[in-house]
């Protein structure tokens, strides 16, 4: 994978599975320090500590179709030889948290990517769970928290045409704001 | 950006699509599932439902239920799509690019007919 924010969809992905009801992504760009950072928390089943430490060997996954796990182990690597790491924090029955970091300016650091896209998907794709993304920029932020949006709309489907329009005007605004660009 | 203001457009929209409903209400809703395991992903799922979304978007396309799924054991098939429509059997089609993603889309899930020469068997 050539862009962090499919990395990040990835990881998304392992919470969804772990049947988690809600799943909170963080991105940030310190600049000033020059870090990237990405966080990733769920409520899902959690792994012990001994999962957690086979976790980013490549023939480690809790999926049964295949038998060998690649997103993480080649995140990690992808963070490490940029002056960063990944790290996982989880409990079983509590959830799992993970934290990359990369040196911003990195030479071999790969883009942040589409990260609306990745941001827009997730929201789209698994409506059953309570999506909370955040995009900052030093002290530039952008909080998206899908409670609201699901509230006003009830049962009127988030791949409506009007409501497709709606979520990428709002996360497109929101990174105008932390960026600076429009 | 007003919050107040978006969650009222929102309450337009969501007014807007329930009268809408009513009048559909017998054709029932399409289903749309992406795949979106690491292989999915890898492979370029991401357009693939990018893709999808621009499709619904564009064309102002009602009773679309798109949703993502994990890797259902068909890495070298990905971009995998799968089309449910009301009534009818699930179809699964391989290496859907953007590309051919907007033809399902349109010929499919729009008018009806199956895009034979993607369809993978399972």
């Amino acid at each position: 994978m050539k862009e962090i924010s499919l990395h990040i969809l990835d990881i998304a992905e392992n919470s969804v599975n772990a049947d988690a009801k809600r799943i909170e992504i963080t991105v940030i760009e310190h600049i000033k320090k020059d870090k990237l950072s990405i966080l990733i928390k769920d409520d899902g089943r959690g792994m012990d500590s001994a999962t957690v430490q086979r976790v980013s060997d490549p023939f480690v996954t809790s999926r049964t179709t295949r038998k060998v796990g690649l997103g993480i182990p080649f995140l990690k690597a992808a963070a490490e030889a940029c002056q960063g790491g990944l790290e996982i924090r989880s409990q079983p029955g509590r959830g799992t948290e993970i934290e990359v970091t990369f040196q911003h300016s990195h030479i071999d650091r790969m883009p942040l990517g589409d990260l609306q896209a990745t941001f827009l998907q997730l929201l789209i794709g698994y409506p059953h769970v309570h999506w909370v993304f955040k995009y900052q920029m030093d002290e530039r932020k952008f909080c998206l928290d899908d409670a609201e949006i699901k509230q006003a709309l009830d049962d009127v489907p988030l791949s409506d045409p009007a409501v497709i329009h709606f979520l990428r005007q709002l996360i497109s605004n929101g990174f105008e704001q932390v960026t600076g660009k429009h | 950006m007003n919050a107040i203001k978006s969650l009222d457009d929102l309450k337009k929209i969501r007014e807007a699509a329930l009268e809408k409903r009513k009048i559909s209400e017998t054709s029932g809703a399409s289903q749309v599932i992406i795949g979106m395991g690491t292989c999915g992903i890898a492979a370029g799922a991401r357009d693939t439902m990018k893709s999808v979304l621009e499709y619904i978007e564009t064309n102002n396309l009602e009773n679309v239920v798109v949703t993502q799924t994990g890797c259902i054991g068909l890495c070298e098939q990905e971009p995998i799509l799968q089309v449910v429509l009301a009534g009818q059997e699930k179809v699964t089609y391989g290496k859907v690019n953007a590309e051919v993603a907007k033809q399902i889309m349109k010929e499919h899930v729009r008018e009806g007919k199956v895009v034979t020469d993607r369809v993978i068997a399972l």
